[in-house]
Order: structure tokens, then sequence, then C-alpha cells
């Protein structure tokens, strides 16, 4: 228990300085904006209390927010996304309920299971997120394929560094 | 009442995710409002440390173009006949002269955070509110418009860059002097909208559009860029000149903070005029 909160407490580091000081400072045009910090929230474990995730959400977005100079924005994203995640883990939940122990990850759960819960909450942060950044009308079209590039994006990372640093633990 | 609170308790999830979502939404409303001095953004100490570190780090790839740049610009203000380059030593030096009176004083500051791909881009820089900086001054560079200091912390002072949704900089059309204001539309960082500039106007592609001496904040000339082309929309009386920007937003390593003295004396006796109206 102890082990895990040290653990989600050092990915929330590693996740927010790559995310400042490593991926905002990539340009890849103005259409592609990846925020891979939402990683974190994606694997938290599955027994985090529901209040749990939506504090973390703010902290982790208000912690973004300081980087960005944008007070509020990546805050308002994550706090939606937390409340989201809660939803899509029990629409896609298998028949008998998650396993104890386990974690929302492709090792555990499978790249198809994976691939519609991180994408489905990837878009809506981003989707938030742009919306809030953008607030007028008349960048309605253009908004929108940013949110729908910069997910993709961000999913493609997401699922990189997945396999990059998570390996399947020894069935036992 | 009774039946409210259990009806609470039993979706206590959804009212703090509102109540979150609520205080988010403040903040937004809160740091948008243009000035309003806030206490999380990116001039604050602890990001701000982490940003310089990062910046020194980084800063050192660029050593060799920065150097070429302050040379190139030593010998500028070498050639330029103004005795009191002669003398110069330390940022604050003042010119003591009966006849002259001093409104205008730079300070140089060092980029240590940029971004130019966002839609509201903004700039931190080294200097502070211990270096005299202050909120409203204007900060350029060695080729031309940056941006305006929103937020000051002692040793750092966050900048919106010009590339921001609400920077709005009244330029000029430096051979006739007609004026408009210029703003980001948020899609090149290269180019912004210069929009206004009545029809009779001969522009040509080329043209200088320097700082209009209408703007309080900006020293009157100060180089902004060059008209890449212009368009006269159908039954509209004014042209839309798309500006090329002379300064490069993507590579900013050293910029200069311009206080102005007069600026202060100027803004309260237009208030007090608008007060008398």
């Amino acid at each position: 228990m102890i082990n895990e909160i040290i653990k989600n407490i050092f990915r929330f580091l590693i996740l927010v300085l790559a995310q400042v000081l490593i991926i905002k400072n990539i340009d890849l045009g103005r259409f592609i904006n990846p925020f891979l910090y939402v990683l974190f929230i994606l694997m938290l474990p599955f027994e985090t209390p529901n209040w749990l995730i939506l504090f973390v959400s703010l902290i982790l977005g208000l912690t973004v927010d300081m980087f960005y100079d944008t007070l509020g924005m990546h805050a308002a994203a994550t706090v939606f996304m937390g409340f989201c995640r809660v939803g899509v883990l029990k629409l896609f939940s298998p028949r008998e309920g998650y396993e104890f122990g386990t974690q929302p990850t492709i090792q555990y759960l499978g790249i198809p299971w994976f691939l519609s819960y991180a994408s489905i909450l990837i878009f809506l942060h981003h989707l938030v997120l742009f919306y809030i950044e953008v607030f007028r009308f008349s960048e309605l079209l253009s908004t929108f394929v940013k949110v729908i590039l910069s997910s993709l994006f961000t999913l493609l990372l997401v699922i990189i560094s997945q396999f990059l640093f998570y390996r399947k633990k020894e069935q036992s | 009442m009774r039946n409210l609170i259990v009806f609470i308790w039993k979706h206590y999830f959804f009212f703090l995710f509102f109540l979150l979502e609520v205080l988010c939404i403040y903040f937004i409303v809160q740091n948008n409002s243009f000035h309003r001095a806030t206490f999380i953004n990116s001039s604050n100490q602890l990001s701000g440390n982490v940003l310089e570190t990062y910046s020194d780090m980084s800063y050192y790839f660029h050593l060799k173009e920065a150097n070429e740049q302050l040379a190139r610009e030593n010998a500028l203000l070498r050639s330029t006949s103004m005795p009191s380059f002669v003398a110069i030593s330390g940022p604050d030096y003042k010119i003591k002269d009966s006849i002259h009176l001093q409104k205008y004083q730079y300070v140089s500051a060092k980029v240590v955070n940029n971004s130019i791909n966002r839609r509201n881009n903004y700039i931190t820089i080294d200097k502070g509110s211990k270096q005299g900086l202050a909120e409203d001054m204007a900060v350029i560079s060695s080729t031309g418009v940056v941006g305006i200091i929103k937020n000051v912390s002692e040793n750092f002072s966050s900048v919106m860059s010009l590339l921001h949704k609400s920077c709005t900089i009244s330029s000029k059309v430096k051979k006739d002097g007609s004026y408009g204001p210029l703003s980001w539309d948020g899609t090149d960082y290269r180019y912004a909208t210069l929009s206004d500039i009545p029809t009779h106007v001969p522009l040509a592609a080329g043209d200088t559009i320097a700082i209009s001496p209408y703007s309080a904040t900006f020293p009157e000339n100060i180089l902004v860029g060059t008209v890449e082309s212009f368009e006269r929309k159908s039954g509209a009386y004014f042209y839309t000149v798309k500006v090329k920007l002379s300064t490069d937003f993507n590579k900013l390593n050293f910029v200069y903070v311009v206080k102005n003295f007069m600026k202060k004396e100027q803004e309260e006796l237009e208030n007090a005029a608008k007060k008398n109206d």
C-alpha cells in the first residue's frame, strides 16, 4: 500500500517534469500539443477512492498550470478527466470486475481494453483543455482538429511509454 | 432538509466534481482579467527556479549564436555617435542633462522560458521587482517588439508575448504615419495582422511597420516588422495587412525591458481629463 503511494508520487514528479521540460519545448506545429502527463491519472490504481482521484487530478492540473502560465485551465481539464475516469472504468469493466492488485495497464488488461480506455479519457481531457484555452466560437473547427491530432499524439506517447517502462509481472 | 443532505451524500462524487470544476473556472476567470496579480504563475519562485536551471543548461548550446548577436549589437551601438554610450557602467545608468529629460531606460534580461506554439504565449525573464521592473512595462529585443510584462515577482517576470490573444499594439506604417492595432491571429508565429489602415495609403510589400506615437507602453519607432501582403475585404474601407514580424520568437535569448519615466504622469493627466467629462 505504502509502496504503491510512493510509486505514484514518483510517477507524478517524473511525468510533470517530462511534460514541462521536454514535451513543452518540442514544437510540432500549431495543431499538435501532446500532454503526456495525463498518463498519471490513467494509471492510478483501481482501488483509489473517487474523491481522492478528483483531488489528485486537481493538484496535477495546478502543477502543470504553474509551468504553462494558464492558471486553472489544465486543472479544469484534469478534474473533468478524473471525474470521467470513474464512469469509463465502469463502462469497460470485465464481467467479474477488476482483479484485486492489477493496474489499468496494457500488461494486465490487454491492448484493446487499454486503447479504448485511454483514448476516450485523453480525448475528453484535450477537448476541455483546448476549448477553454481558445474560448471563442470563431476558431471552433480548427480547435477541433487540434483536439483530434493532439489526442492521437498523446495516445501514441502513452502507449510507447507503457511498452518502455512497464513490464509484465512474473506470473506465479 | 434531511432528504437534501442524504441526496448530496449519495451523489457526493458529482457534487465534489462540480465544486472543484467551479474552483478551476474561478481561477481561470481570475487569471484572465487582464493584469490581475496572480499567485500561481511561472514567475513564482518554485517554477521560476526549475525553469531557470533548465534554461541555463539549454542556453549553453546557443552561446555561439547569442555571442554573435551581442557582438553585432555592440558594434552598432559603438558606431552611433551618442556620447552617453562611452561612459555607461551598469544597467541603471542615467543621463544627467538639463536640456534633455530622460524618458526611457532599458534593462537587459535573459529569457528563461518561452513558447510559440500555443494560442496564448508567455515568456519568463530573469529580472523582477528587485531590478525595478513592474507590470505594464514594454519588452523589446534587439530586433523588435517582444511583449508586455504581466506579472513580476522578486527575481522573475512573466511577459505576455506579442503572440497572445489579448496583446494588441498600436503600430504605424512608417513612411506615412497612418496607424492601427496589430495583433496575432494564432496561426503562424512569424506573422501578425495589422488592421484599420485606410485604403488611400500607398502600401507596398516590404514597407516598414513600427510602433506608433500613440502607444503608451512602447517607445515610438521601435521596429515591429515589414509588410508581407495586404488585402481589402469586400465592403471594407480599410486594408488588413499581414505583417512579417522582425523578432524571431523562436530564438529569443536576450531582451530589453523599457521603463517609461513619464508614463505615470501621462496616465494621471489622461485619467483626470476623463474624470472631468
